[in-house]
């Protein structure tokens, strides 16, 4: 497959996210949007590993783009537990996942 | 047009249906179902790439952990009763436009970037490769990456702590 139709499957995906970013106000769905975008950039990585053909002399050539994913994945799933908690913690004091409401954390 | 294309459309196909359900859908415990179904078209695209350890953790971690996650937070709160309240119209048509013209300007950088390489494309090889397998992974991720990798642990220890002092009630 030419490199091309994987990154432009990858650029619509993180589109896809940025909108839901943008347009919705669940705070949850928003957080999701985000690990869409994450898996766009998984997926430019994993298409851009493969396309150094083995030789003789570099028989691993394009497997940093691989294990750079497994790092991606430790580390939103870090983020995920954190960024739950934080939700958790806003809906126990607002009762609400609105996003609008975040500027409440102010005072 | 081969099988290895027929399958990879159908799987662009299922990523962006679903990757816009997880946004249109009104029940939150929906948007998560769409969403598991996105990252298991997209183990689909790695097992395409031969990229096999990526696609087995994509399902555990991902569709497995992080989706579970999310559903016991949206049950614990009781989201999937209640409606969002609506948002000003202006503001998603606006977003919806933003992110439309983001996507129009990346894909034409890929259109100018595939008529300059029309010559000798640049080809990701599918169902063949070794690197993907967790063999090769190993090696490396425990000889070059072994620093980055006991990182990582201690990232998930200080993430561990945080969620536990935010859960804790007061």
């Amino acid at each position: 497959m030419p490199i091309q139709y994987y990154i432009a499957l990858a650029v619509t995906l993180f589109s896809i996210g940025v909108v839901g970013v943008l347009i919705r106000r669940n705070a949850i769905i928003v957080f999701m949007c985000i690990e869409l975008m994450l898996n766009a950039a998984n997926l430019l990585l994993v298409a851009f590993s493969k396309t150094h053909p083995a030789t003789a002399t570099a028989p691993l050539a394009g497997i940093d783009g691989q294990l750079f994913v497994f790092f991606v994945m430790v580390v939103a799933a870090a983020e995920v537990s954190v960024g739950l908690a934080i939700i958790v913690m806003l809906y126990r004091n607002t009762h609400s996942v609105d996003v609008d409401f975040l500027n409440r954390l102010k005072n | 047009m081969g099988i290895t294309a027929i399958v990879f459309w159908i799987l662009c196909a299922l990523t962006l249906f679903s990757a816009i359900m997880v946004l249109v859908s009104k029940n939150p415990v929906h948007s998560v179902l769409w969403l598991v179904a996105t990252f298991f078209s997209i183990s689909g695209h790695y097992i395409m790439l031969n990229a096999q350890f990526l696609a087995i953790v994509n399902i555990i971690v991902y569709a497995g952990a992080i989706m579970v996650l999310f559903l016991f937070v949206i049950m614990l709160m009781n989201l999937n009763t209640r409606t969002e309240l609506k948002k000003n119209l202006w503001m998603k048509l606006a977003g919806v436009i933003s992110g439309g013209m983001l996507l129009w300007i990346l894909i034409s950088v890929v259109r100018t970037y595939s008529e300059q390489t029309k010559v000798h494309p640049v080809i990701a090889a599918t169902n063949t490769g070794s690197i993907g397998l967790i063999k090769n992974l190993g090696q490396v991720l425990f000889t070059q990456y072994a620093l980055p990798f006991e990182l990582c642990s201690v990232l998930f220890l200080s993430a561990m702590v945080g969620a536990v002092v935010i859960g804790k009630k007061n």
